[in-house]
């Protein structure tokens, strides 16, 4: 049965991670590749990297740390952040990255995913949206850009349903940087309603979060950040929490 | 030497053997295809793209085959080696196995993450978790599958006929049991 993912996001700027990472084994924290291979190490299934400068100055070190990173991790990795033209898309996942991740663009640029898909398929592309609680949409949810602070006027899902992209990755904003649990209602909404796979984000506190989200959320995957950057839970303590609670996940 | 056809992102591939120790070339020429010692055929994105960017190498493809030395094909680089797929009808595989390419029906397509095998295969480790990222999966019509994996229903992960070891799953992208794999696969 394919497993459930649980996928370590980092914050890079200028190429560093940065949310400072408490790892007593790591010497330096804000090295994306020593935490990238910590993660692997604890059975990551994926690694996500979001370039949140994302200006033309940091593409440079992104590629880069794309490169250096795909020659010593051979698990599965993706890339977001500043993300606007198909040639962009092209440079990260020539670097070695499996996936990048488009958000804002996709919204600014209607045809930016149906190209990408064409060029490089469906699985190397991922739609990120930031969703937004709001009951005057059909779904309940409205489709925000730019981090989170730009409302668009579309309904979230509807927006959704029509990606040519491989995978959702859907972050509830209202839950994001909460801890306080991710939003079950709208993951599950979304994850019954696509027929591709949704990889759940923001809100993670605790293994019970990530474990609701996978079972009750019906997520497909669920990212994470500041639960694991902080040293708190491991990737294994999370994964033996979900085994124990008969949640498929990749020994 | 390891010889790689380049198919689109052949990176990956070509890096999990460098971190194996072993050198690669990454080529369109038919005459190398055909001189080859080992031959990889990697393969993302869609049944037709692939034949179409391989067709000038069709006829090397299936003498290096017909030599008996050894081939290994991953994922849509497995699906092509059968007649035809659903993801591109009317467009004719290498026709090197009899059976075709079939989509998933139920759950989420494509099928992205990792699944188990269920293999006795010496070559793979039954029930390890592997790397897949497919919509389609093949359809053999004679015993040549050495591994299943159970995606709302069992599919065919792995073959082996002869000389051509062919897998559904990215080896190159499934962590230390993937690099095992390969490891495996140019001892033999």
């Amino acid at each position: 049965m394919l497993a459930k993912r649980i996928i370590p996001c980092m914050d890079i700027k200028n190429g560093r991670v940065v949310k400072g990472v408490q790892f007593e084994n790591l010497r330096d924290a804000g090295d994306p590749v020593s935490l990238a291979k910590e993660y692997n190490r604890q059975g990551a299934d994926e690694v996500s990297f979001l370039d949140i400068m994302a200006s033309v100055e940091s593409r440079d070190t992104v590629l880069e740390l794309v490169k250096t990173v795909s020659k010593e991790l051979f698990i599965p990795f993706a890339v977001g952040g500043g993300i606007r033209t198909v040639d962009d898309a092209r440079a990260i996942l020539q670097a070695g990255a499996e996936k990048v991740s488009i958000g804002s663009a996709a919204v600014i640029n209607s045809s930016l995913i149906d190209e990408a898909v064409q060029q490089f398929g469906a699985q190397a592309i991922v739609l990120s949206i930031d969703a937004k609680k709001n009951p005057t949409m059909d779904s309940g949810y409205e489709l925000y850009i730019n981090g989170g602070r730009e409302a668009t006027g579309l309904d979230a899902l509807d927006f959704a349903k029509k990606t040519a992209a491989g995978e959702l990755l859907l972050n509830a904003i209202d839950a994001d940087g909460t801890k306080t649990g991710y939003d079950i209602a709208g993951t599950k909404l979304f994850s019954e309603a696509l027929t591709i796979p949704v990889i759940a984000s923001g809100g993670a506190g605790s293994p019970e979060d990530i474990l609701a989200v996978l079972t009750e959320g019906k997520a497909d995957a669920a990212l994470a950040a500041s639960i694991f950057h902080y040293g708190k839970y491991t990737i294994a303590d999370v994964k033996a929490y979900l085994r124990k609670n008969d949640v498929e996940v990749r020994q | 030497m390891i010889t790689v056809i380049e198919t689109g992102n052949v990176g990956s591939v070509v890096r999990a053997f460098e971190a194996l120790g072993v050198q690669c070339t990454v080529t369109r020429d038919p005459t190398v295809v055909q001189n080859a010692e080992r031959l990889v055929l990697p393969g993302v994105g869609i049944f037709g793209d692939l034949m179409e960017q391989i067709a000038p190498l069709k006829e090397a493809l299936i003498e290096f085959i017909t030599a008996g030395r050894p081939f290994l094909g991953i994922c849509v680089g497995l699906q092509v080696l059968f007649e035809e797929s659903d993801e591109s009808p009317g467009v004719a595989g290498l026709c090197i196995c009899k059976g075709n390419v079939r989509k998933f029906t139920k759950g989420k397509v494509p099928q992205i993450g990792w699944n188990t095998l269920t293999t006795k295969d010496v070559h793979l480790d039954n029930k390890s978790y592997v790397y897949f990222v497919n919509s389609y999966y093949v359809e053999p019509k004679e015993d040549i599958t050495v591994a299943t994996t159970d995606y709302n229903g069992e599919f065919v992960s792995a073959i082996r006929k002869d000389n051509v070891f062919a897998v559904q799953f990215h080896p190159e992208k499934s962590g230390g049991v993937g690099l095992r794999i390969l490891e495996r696969w140019l001892e033999c």
